[in-house]
C-alpha cells in the first residue's frame, strides 16, 4: 500500500450502514461484483453511485459500515476503487472485511470535512491533512495484525504468503 | 484477577489466561454461512485450492428461501453441493434461519462460534462466545480451523427488576440501545447478568444476545446456567451442557444498571435502532405492514404472546400481518399449541421458516411510503426493500396489539 494517499472526498453522515452501502433489494447480484458496485450508496446519495471516481476517499461520521456482516458492502468501495474510508469509529465487522479485502479504514475526526474537499492521507506519519480546510488530524496506527494483512494486499494473500496466521 | 465470560470462554479454548486488548490466534468449534455470504467464503476458498474444511461447518439457507430468483437458487445449489463434498452440514430453505438452529442444534457453552452473519452473537444466550464476520475470515477460519481475535473489553448489565405485564425482553434490549447508543459498545463485548436475566429463558435470552450488535458490541453474552441446561436437556444434548459463570471480581469497563420494573414497551423510529421512544410518547402511526418473526422475535415464547393478543380478534383490513416461525420446530411446536390457527383465523399470513422479509430480498417487500412495524433487529433506511418505507421495532406484542388498530398500539390497553 501507497504511503500517502491523496484524492477528494466524499462526505457521508453518522450510521452509514452495510444496508446503505450495498442495499438488500440487490441480494442477488452479490455474484456479480461490478454490477452490484453500481449501487454503492445510491440510498444515501445517487450522485456518489454514478459519479466516484477510483482514488476518491470516503470522509463519514461516527460508526461507519454498522450492521449486517456482508463483506460486500467493502468490496464495492474497493472495486469502485475507493482507497481508504475515513471516519471517528467504524463498526467491527466492517473494519475487519475492509481490511482483509484491501481497503483501509482510518479512525481520525472528520468534523468541518466537506464534500469535494482534498484530502491527504500519510500513512507513515500517521496523519490526516484536509488540504481544502486547513485541517490536521492524527491517527493511530491498525493493530500489528491487521497492518500485516493489509501489507501483504489482504487476508487471503497474507495466510498464502504466510502459510497461516501470522 | 477473575475474568469476565468473554476472556474466561477465549482463555480456556487457547489454554491461558487472557487479557483485555491482547490478539490471540483461537480455535474454532462451529462455523457457519448463508446464501448471502456463504458463496463470497467459498471463492476465497478456491483461490486458497482449499477443498476440505477443518472444523465443523453450516450452511443455511435462510435468507431468500425458497428462493425468490434463479441467482439465489443457483448459490443455494453451489452452497449444498460444497457441503456435500467436504462433509459439511447444509440446512434446506424451510428449516428456519441460521442463529436459532445454532441455538437449537449446535451451540454448547464454552465455545467459540463463528457465522458469517452478524446477528452470530445470539450464540452468546448459551454461554458461547458467538461473533459475526464477514466470509473472508469466515473462509480463512474454515480452512484453518482457527481465527485471530482481540479480546474485549467488557460492559457489564446488571439487569434487575421484574418485568411490567406487556413488557418483554424485546423492550429492555431496544431500551439498553438506547441507552448505549448504536455505536456504545463498538470492540466490545455486552454481559448480561443479574436476576432478571437469571430469571429468563433461553428463548428471552436469545433476543437480548441477538441485538448486542446493535450496539455495536462483538458479543452479547449470558452465563451458562441451570436454565441453560434445561434447554439443552430437552434437545437430547444435555451432554453438552457445562456451567460458565463470570468471576466475581472480574475487571469491567463499566456496569450499566437496569431496573426493569421501571420500563414500559419501546419502539425503534425510522431510520436508527438507536432512535428509541417508550409507547407513550407514541402518536397515532399508521402502519400497512405487521411482520412477527426473525432471528430477534420468532421463537414459540414471542408467537404465543402474539397469538394471546389476536385470538378471536381480526387485524386492521388494511394492513397485512406477516408470521415467520424461525425454525421448523418452532413451526411444529407452534401448530401444536393451535397458535396457527389463530393468525390464519385473524387474517394474518405464515411465512416458511426463515429471515422472511427482514432483509428486503422477498416475502413482504413494502411499497413507497408504507410503514412496516416488525419484531426484527434492525430499520435502516431501505431494509425492507425499499428505500421509501419506513421501518419501525417493537415487541411480538406491541406488533400484534398493533395489527388489530392498524396504528402503532401500546399492548397494555387491549
Amino acid at each position: 500500500m501507497e504511503k500517502i494517499i491523496q484524492g477528494p472526498i466524499w462526505r457521508f453522515g453518522d450510521g452509514i450502514s452495510t444496508d446503505h452501502i450495498t442495499p438488500g433489494r440487490y441480494y442477488h447480484l452479490r455474484g456479480d461484483l461490478s454490477a452490484l458496485a453500481k449501487h454503492t450508496l445510491e440510498d444515501e446519495n445517487p450522485d456518489f453511485a454514478q459519479n466516484a471516481k477510483p482514488g476518491d476517499i470516503i470522509a463519514a461520521g461516527k460508526n461507519f459500515g454498522q450492521g449486517s456482516s456482508r463483506e460486500h458492502a467493502a468490496l464495492v468501495l474497493k472495486e469502485r476503487g475507493i482507497l481508504a474510508v475515513l471516519s471517528p469509529s467504524f463498526a467491527r465487522i466492517f473494519y475487519r472485511n475492509a481490511v482483509n479485502v484491501g481497503v483501509l479504514p482510518i479512525i481520525c475526526e472528520t468534523e468541518g470535512f466537506q464534500d469535494g474537499d482534498a484530502i491527504r492521507i500519510d500513512l507513515a506519519e500517521g496523519q490526516v491533512t484536509n488540504l481544502t480546510q486547513n485541517l490536521v488530524h492524527p491517527f493511530s496506527p491498525l493493530p500489528p495484525i491487521m497492518r500485516e494483512i493489509l501489507e501483504d494486499g489482504g487476508l487471503v494473500p497474507h495466510v498464502l504468503e504466510r502459510g497461516g496466521l501470522g | 484477577m477473575g475474568h469476565t465470560l468473554a476472556e474466561k470462554i477465549i482463555g480456556n479454548r487457547i489454554g491461558r489466561e487472557v487479557k483485555v486488548d491482547e490478539f490471540v490466534i483461537a480455535p474454532v468449534d462451529v462455523l457457519f454461512a448463508h446464501e448471502g455470504t456463504g458463496p463470497l467464503a467459498l471463492d476465497q476458498l478456491e483461490v486458497m485450492g482449499k477443498g476440505k474444511i477443518a472444523t465443523t461447518g453450516l450452511f443455511f439457507s435462510d435468507h431468500a428461501a425458497p428462493p425468490p430468483r434463479k441467482e439465489l437458487a443457483d448459490v443455494q445449489r453451489r452452497l449444498r453441493s460444497f457441503a456435500e463434498e467436504v462433509g459439511a452440514e447444509f440446512h434446506q430453505p424451510g428449516t428456519g434461519i441460521c442463529h436459532q438452529l445454532v441455538a437449537e442444534e449446535w451451540a454448547i457453552p464454552g465455545q467459540i462460534i463463528i457465522g458469517a452473519d452478524s446477528h452470530t452473537c445470539s450464540a452468546g444466550a448459551l454461554g458461547a462466545f458467538g461473533t459475526g464476520m464477514g466470509s473472508t475470515d469466515v473462509a480463512i477460519a474454515l480452512a484453518l480451523g482457527k481465527i485471530w481475535l482481540r479480546i474485549p473489553e467488557t460492559i457489564r448489565v446488571e439487569i434487575h427488576g421484574q418485568l411490567p405485564k406487556g413488557v418483554y425482553a424485546k423492550d429492555v434490549i431496544l431500551h439498553l440501545i438506547g441507552y448505549l447508543g448504536a455505536d456504545g459498545a463498538i470492540y466490545k463485548a455486552l454481559e448480561y447478568g443479574g436476576p432478571t436475566v437469571d430469571a429468563m429463558s433461553i428463548e428471552e435470552r436469545l433476543t437480548l444476545a441477538n441485538m448486542a450488535v446493535e450496539a455495536g458490541a462483538k458479543a452479547g453474552l449470558c452465563a451458562a446456567d441451570e436454565t441453560t441446561r434445561e434447554y439443552l436437556e430437552k434437545r437430547g444434548r444435555v451432554q453438552d451442557y457445562q456451567a460458565i459463570e463470570p468471576d466475581p471480581d472480574a475487571h469491567y469497563e463499566r456496569v450499566v444498571e437496569l431496573d426493569v420494573s421501571q420500563i414500559t414497551p419501546q419502539v425503534a423510529f425510522p431510520h436508527f435502532v438507536d432512535n428509541i421512544h417508550s409507547i407513550e410518547e407514541v402518536e397515532e402511526i399508521p402502519l400497512d405492514q405487521v411482520f412477527i418473526g426473525t432471528c430477534t422475535n420468532g421463537r414459540l415464547s414471542d408467537l404465543r404472546v402474539a397469538a394471546q393478543i389476536l385470538k378471536g380478534e381480526q387485524i386492521d383490513p388494511r394492513l397485512r400481518l406477516l408470521v415467520g416461525p424461525a425454525s421448523r420446530q418452532v413451526y411444529k411446536d407452534a401448530i401444536k399449541e393451535g397458535l396457527i390457527d389463530i393468525f390464519i383465523d385473524a387474517s394474518g399470513t405464515i411465512l416458511p421458516p426463515g429471515c422472511g422479509p427482514c432483509v428486503g430480498v422477498h416475502q413482504g417487500v413494502l411499497a413507497e411510503g408504507e410503514r412496516c412495524l416488525s419484531t426484527q433487529n434492525r430499520n435502516f433506511k431501505g431494509r425492507m426493500g425499499n428505500p421509501e418505507s419506513e421501518i419501525y421495532l417493537a415487541s411480538p406484542a406491541t406488533a400484534a396489539a398493533s395489527a388489530i388498530t392498524g396504528i402503532i398500539t401500546d399492548p397494555r390497553t387491549l
